[in-house]
């Protein structure tokens, strides 16, 4: 046939056709504008983070007061060290997963199986680290009264130092009687309670002369405004509605409720990202086991799932930035 | 496979996919090849097409006899038609699935799917799609989304109603309107199906253009339709996920109690406990992708009106790389003009007026092709047949809708007309009515490529045509009066409000337009299922086209060309190229050189 005998005029430049001009194959595209899809994705939802954020910015919680917990050490504060211990670890695994592609480049099957295993267990301890960092958030640690106009008030002694509600909350006997499923054609589960009703808790402020309400609202250092005796029994007389233990989709002991919104809808998204990474490593390790690649004679799956789990460790460095750093 | 597809052309005993035995399921329904895909997406988008348009038809009835009593209410809308009233509660709800369908399942799966489906592998010289799989997947993706659509018609409170923009607090309580109850979970849930089966079809589109093309097919030898659907996945992928964003906040607000979207609201006297959320952030959210999405309905219309207009006018397409830089500048437009739709929400008035800069700047691109048309056809040998016609059509509409788009474009002029009929007419002209003549056009031009040489109807064609065009200037013209004169948008009827009681006549008019409109499709209907299967055969390349599909095999073939993949050697619109002693054309009593075809030595190169 002529026309494949003529020249094109286009022969050795690179986007003259018949080639990969960006020397990749297809799959490994799909998978950086996939990542471009995702990665706008993530910029939607840090974007409404920062414009709801910035609506509220005299009365954000500050992240050091939140997170403040690790495991195993109770009542020590350490605000940010267990996120650093999980955001490194999150670094490791890609790290890790480098060297997994690395090896994969170079046929080096045991070496990919071991570097495929640690990436999928630094997955494994960043997803369950932040399970552990969920449960901590949701059950909260001092709690705090919300009042009528859906503001938060917590409580701090004479000293400035925290006061949890159980300190001082008052003990009022009160009769009730739980409806149950067995007892009636109606039934309707009750919603969850409060370790302390809002009565107790006012009856136990009311006596304890030494307890300050401390508001959501910053101060022109920054820090969240103290009131003083008077003006702290006249909020509480006058706004206080009911207690706040922990933080849900509804209400956060810790500032504004959408502090813990954004926190959870996001970090969830996250970890959904990297829980279903670690699934997709957990396959690609079988077929390494398997010799799927050997046979293939390319380690390219390895390379395309270690795009995406950079990608995920990338999500998280901003994440981390803007929920817990700034 | 498409490693396969590739080593065709040196290895023919690699050749998977001719001797294969297909079943009935692996060739008709998950079918992994192009050609088939593209007809799914077709037919699925036109019959969501005929659901969008039956809708609008009921409404447009309403709003011209508000007054009376029609049984055709009670026959298709049962309880919210009885005794032949529409209910307000089910106007609002047609407006809001009839503007949903259409966009989205008709003129961003049923008209970007099924071109580009058809046209990137056999116009860049590619045996299928970079992955078959993944398009396979695409298109279920897309069925199973328009299947949750459609049932979200039967829910027993009725369909999403807030709009097809879906603004909460309307759509994210359930309490609010009855559209927001099951009705909104199924339109919210339908849409993200449909957006992940949009960025499967947009990965593929995008890397199978990249990775796929012949031999000699630079990408300035690519034909403008590919030039288009390239530029609309890589649009696509960039701003659906936003809209993702979106739809899963309203979701979380809709059923777990976040308060992304929702602050300070009374229902029934009772205080809910949201605070904080706002509904401009989720105005922004959308409109990041509601403005992309104009472009990704309209630029593949322009793509194929541009290859359509060259091939019909027999002259080359007036500045090609003029044009494939309009689409790029309309791309990266696009996507920094959201803020034109939220002129009155509140938003930060100095904002309005960088929206408004960067939304007239889209006029010089958008002009630079309404002219290249123009100059196109300028003295050309007009081919006047269907597709050229709905192509000249698509150029007139664009003009006509483009220009009351800088009067809505600018932040002051807006709010008179703003919510009003003017707006209706605008994009229904500028996007809605392009978009479908764009889809029209390709289904004429290129349906002997989908159904194995038959052709359409000329005739019949031509009925459809014009009928379509007086019908549509009918509907869309004197609406840009009433919205002038200040009838609100969404309203179920305008008699409360004596102000408007002369324009009742008007909408009279326009309903009528709107009726002769409507029939006129069904002779499109009629044409195209009878012709694919009694029409006429025309020859291999019945358009004495150029670019390399029709150099395919008529019969569809896995691979689409039975022997070695043609190579390129020249750009898609040498129409009426004369030699070099202009004595004749190059080929002697030929007016176009395929792109096939070598250079030859009594011409003389061109540079486009």
């Amino acid at each position: 046939m002529e026309a494949t005998v003529a020249k094109t005029g286009t022969e050795g430049k690179t986007w003259g056709g018949g080639n990969r001009p960006l020397n990749a194959s297809y799959g490994k595209m799909m998978m950086w504008f996939f990542i471009v899809s995702d990665a706008l994705t993530f910029s939607g939802f840090i974007a409404s983070y920062g414009f709801s954020r910035f609506k509220f910015i005299d009365a954000w919680p500050v992240a050091d007061e939140v997170f403040t917990h690790v495991p195993f050490l109770h009542g020590v504060p350490a605000p940010m060290y267990y996120v650093a211990f999980m955001t490194l670890v999150l670094i490791f695994s890609s790290v890790t997963m480098v060297l997994a592609v690395d090896a994969g480049h170079k046929m080096q099957k045991k070496k990919v199986i071991w570097y495929m295993f640690f990436t999928i267990i630094g997955g494994a301890i960043f997803v369950g680290s932040q399970a552990w960092e969920w449960a901590t958030f949701i059950k909260g640690d001092y709690g705090a009264v919300e009042t009528k106009g859906g503001k938060i008030l917590q409580f701090l002694n004479t000293e400035g130092e925290r006061v949890a509600i159980a300190d001082f909350a008052k003990h009022i006997p009160t009769e009730r009687v739980t409806h149950e499923k067995k007892n009636g054609v109606w039934y309707a589960a009750e919603p969850t309670r409060t370790s302390f009703s809002y009565e107790e808790v006012k009856a136990g402020f009311l006596a304890n002369d030494n307890l300050l309400v401390r508001t959501q609202y910053l101060d022109e250092h920054g820090h969240p405004t103290v009131l003083s005796r008077e003006e702290s029994v006249a909020k509480i007389m006058n706004d206080g509605k009911l207690v706040v233990e922990g933080a849900n989709l509804r209400h956060n002991e810790y500032g504004h409720p959408l502090f813990a919104n954004f926190f959870f809808f996001i970090t969830g998204f996250h970890g959904f990202h990297v829980f279903s990474g670690v699934i997709i490593n957990i396959i690609i390790f079988f077929n390494v086991i398997l010799g799927t690649y050997e046979k293939r004679k390319s380690y390219e799956m390895v390379e395309k799932v270690g795009l995406y789990w950079h990608f995920v460790d990338l999500v998280w460095v901003f994440v981390f930035t803007f929920f817990y750093l700034v | 496979m498409s490693a396969h597809a590739h080593d065709h052309v040196e290895d023919h005993h690699d050749d998977h996919g001719h001797h294969h035995k297909e079943t009935f399921v692996t060739k008709y329904i998950f079918s992994q090849d192009h050609k088939m895909i593209s007809k799914q997406y077709l037919i699925t988008g036109l019959f969501m097409g005929i659901i969008g348009i039956a809708m609008s038809m009921l409404f447009r009835l309403q709003l011209a006899w508000p007054d009376k009593q029609f049984g055709i209410y009670e026959i298709l809308l049962g309880k919210w038609g009885a005794d032949g009233i529409m209910d307000p509660s089910v106007y609002l709800a047609l407006v809001t699935i009839h503007g949903t369908i259409m966009v989205f399942f008709v003129l961003t799966a049923g008209l970007s799917g099924t071109f580009s489906n058809l046209l990137i592998p056999l116009q860049i010289g590619a045996r299928d799609m970079a992955s078959g799989f993944l398009n396979m997947i695409s298109y279920w993706l897309f069925f199973l989304s328009s299947v949750i659509m459609v049932m979200s018609l039967f829910v027993e409170a009725g369909p999403a109603s807030a709009g097809w923009t879906i603004y909460p607090p309307l759509s994210a309580l359930p309490q609010a309107i009855p559209g927001s109850g099951a009705g909104m979970t199924l339109w919210l849930v339908s849409m993200a199906i449909f957006i992940a089966s949009s960025l499967l079809g947009s990965l593929n589109y995008i890397v199978t253009v990249i990775n796929l093309r012949t031999k000699g097919m630079s990408m300035t030898r690519l034909p403008l339709t590919i030039w288009a659907f390239f530029v609309t996945a890589i649009i696509g992928v960039v701003s659906f996920p936003v809209l993702l964003s979106a739809a899963l906040l309203l979701i979380m607000d809709r059923s777990f109690g976040t308060s992304f979207f929702l602050s300070d609201i009374y229902v029934a006297g009772e205080v809910l406990h949201n605070q904080g959320g706002s509904p401009v952030l989720f105005e922004h959210l959308f409109w990041f992708l509601g403005h992309p999405e104009v472009y990704i309905v309209l630029l593949p219309a322009l793509g194929i009106t541009s290859e359509i207009i060259a091939t019909n006018s027999r002259k080359p397409i007036f500045g090609y790389r003029a044009m494939v830089a309009s689409i790029l500048a309309i791309a990266f437009l696009s996507t920094i003009v959201w803020g034109h739709h939220m002129f009155i929400s509140g938003m930060n008035p100095f904002l309005g007026s960088v929206f408004t800069f960067t939304t007239l700047l889209i006029a010089i691109p958008s002009a630079v092709k309404a002219f290249n048309y123009i100059t196109t056809l300028w003295k050309g040998n007009l081919q006047l047949n269907p597709a050229m016609l709905f192509s000249i059509g698509l150029v007139s509409t664009f003009i006509t809708g483009g220009l009351t788009g800088i009067i809505l474009g600018d932040s002051a002029l807006d709010i008179n007309v703003h919510d009003t009929y003017f707006v209706v007419a605008h994009f229904h002209l500028v996007m809605g009515i392009s978009a479908l003549y764009g889809l029209f056009a390709g289904v004429y031009h290129w349906f002997p490529k989908m159904f194995e040489g038959r052709m359409l109807n000329k005739n019949l064609g031509y009925i459809h045509f014009w009928v379509t065009a007086i019908g549509a200037y009918g509907v869309f013209f004197p609406m840009h009066f009433i919205g002038m004169a200040g009838l609100p948008r969404r309203y179920y009827t305008n008699t409360a409000f004596p102000y408007f009681d002369d324009l009742a006549n008007i909408n009279v008019v326009i309903t009528i337009f709107a009726f002769i409109a409507g029939a006129a499709q069904l002779v499109f209907l009629y044409n195209f299922i009878s012709s694919m299967f009694f029409g006429k055969k025309g020859p291999k390349n019945p358009w004495k086209s150029n670019t390399l599909e029709w150099t395919a095999e008529v019969k569809h073939i896995h691979g689409n060309w039975d022997g070695p993949i043609p190579h390129v050697h020249r750009w898609p619109y040498d129409y009426s190229k004369l030699n070099k002693d202009e004595s004749d054309y190059v080929i002697p009593g030929e007016d176009f050189v395929p792109q096939t075809m070598p250079l030859q030595d009594n011409e003389e190169e061109m540079n486009h």
